[in-house]
């Protein structure tokens, strides 16, 4: 959260609703949506850290509202995050080490997890297919999100269809 | 749908299909298939139970070589099983020859391959009329259908053009005009996007979403999960026999954790 609000503060100063709706705007509806309050939150905790800095705006009718605007620290710590590589995604291993355990257990069949996780995938995928469909076709960022998802989930699946294969010989 | 034969395996809170008052679309029952070639015989099909409700979205997913495009053949009279039987709309289709299954196909089913299988010396328009003459509909209806399904997928315009000249996407629009010119009460799918890009894929993707919201009875078989979860119910076949059965539920996307949990692999 810390660094994506110091990017959307490069373009120009903001205060916190309108970074959230930039944020809404520009990721799309399947990108997990901060709520306000951790907003806020979050731009308190990089004022302290002097990466940005707030300034009071008076205004008519309502309590003043903060308006912040990166400092050069912050541009600094910015461009680290853009320089620095991501770690690769790792696959989660949940459902791997009850796939690995349940034979000692006699509690659960391997091939009922393995058909239960691709219902669970298909739905996630059937999700997607939707939220594709609501999204604006003109945003290719937030079209690029959900394809992403889409095949890391047909990764999974494929994964899936792998070790019921191999464990279907077996029975 | 009897469980007894086949090893199906469902998972807890996932309600099996209800057979309603009316015959369902499709209906089969331990349908057995092996292919004689050289070799070994391939257990393409092995005991295979099947109810597909009318206005259903049913995808058939497994790995390539499971079976599930000889089980569609064995749905659309394309291959006669070894043992087993078939019915359509409730009557059953086990005495049929193959005649009656060429006349049935033109009335009861559309079929769309992945290869298209357009005739690629006929103009786009006479792909689309000819099975609509062939079921002995008047010419001028037959050209008011194909205009107005090809007005529907896009294509208008494209009525003189040869297949060869069409895009594969284009074609396999062409393909589904044709599949869908007799209204036939069940739609087959043979990885229909199979040899398209992505872009293609959607497209194919989005158009059976449309025919299947205005009540069309798909029986879609894909190894592309993406095209598979465009449909409400889901078969996972493996090994010649149905290892899942899963109704899709459809619900709205939530905002919760799992969706775009997805991209955060890094738990």
């Amino acid at each position: 959260m810390r660094l994506p609000l110091l990017a959307l503060l490069a373009r120009g100063p903001a205060h916190g609703y309108e970074l959230k709706q930039d944020l809404e705007q520009t990721l799309g509806s399947a990108y997990p949506q901060p709520n306000v309050g951790q907003i806020y939150v979050t731009l308190g905790r990089l004022e302290k850290q002097g990466l940005i800095e707030g300034e009071d705006v008076e205004q008519s009718s309502r309590p003043n509202k903060k308006v912040y605007h990166l400092t050069d620290a912050g541009r600094e710590a910015l461009r680290a995050w853009f320089e620095e590589p991501e770690d690769e995604p790792r696959v989660r291993d949940e459902f791997f080490m009850k796939l690995a355990l349940a034979p000692q257990t006699g509690l659960a069949d391997q091939i009922a997890l393995i058909n239960r996780q691709r219902r669970q995938y298909l739905n996630t995928m059937r999700q997607l297919s939707k939220l594709a469909g609501a999204e604006d076709r003109d945003n290719r960022i937030a079209h690029l999100l959900i394809e992403g998802a889409m095949l890391h989930l047909q990764a999974d699946l494929d994964w899936l269809e792998r070790c019921q294969e191999e464990l279907e010989e077996l029975e | 749908m009897s469980d007894d034969s086949t090893p199906v395996l469902r998972a807890d809170g996932a309600a099996a299909p209800k057979e309603g008052p009316r015959s369902p679309v499709l209906r089969a029952e331990g349908l057995v298939k092996t292919h004689y070639g050289e070799g070994a015989p391939a257990y393409a099909v092995r005991g295979v139970d099947l109810a597909v409700r009318q206005g259903e979205f049913v995808a058939i997913t497994g790995p390539s070589g499971a079976g599930k495009s000889t089980l569609l053949h064995l749905l659309g009279g394309l291959q006669r099983p070894d043992s087993g039987s078939i019915w359509l709309d409730g009557e059953c289709a086990d005495k049929w020859s193959e005649a009656r299954w060429a006349v049935e196909r033109r009335k009861r089913l559309g079929i769309v391959f992945q290869f298209f299988n357009l005739v690629s010396d006929l103009s786009v328009a006479d792909n689309v009329e000819l099975p609509a003459l062939l079921a002995g509909v008047p010419p001028k209806r037959a050209r008011a259908e194909r205009a107005e399904l090809l007005a529907e997928l896009g294509l208008a315009g494209k009525e003189r053009s040869m297949p060869g000249e069409l895009s594969g996407g284009e074609q396999q629009r062409v393909a589904l005009a044709r599949a869908l010119v007799n209204r036939p009460p069940l739609l087959l799918a043979d990885e229909p996007a199979g040899s398209l890009d992505s872009k293609g894929t959607r497209e194919v993707m989005r158009l059976l979403s449309r025919f299947h919201q205005r009540g069309q009875t798909i029986v879609l078989v894909t190894h592309d999960a993406r095209l598979a979860s465009a449909a409400d119910r889901v078969i996972s076949f493996f090994d010649g026999r149905i290892a899942d059965d899963a109704e899709l539920d459809g619900g709205t996307p939530s905002r919760r954790a799992g969706i775009s949990g997805v991209l955060e692999l890094r738990d």
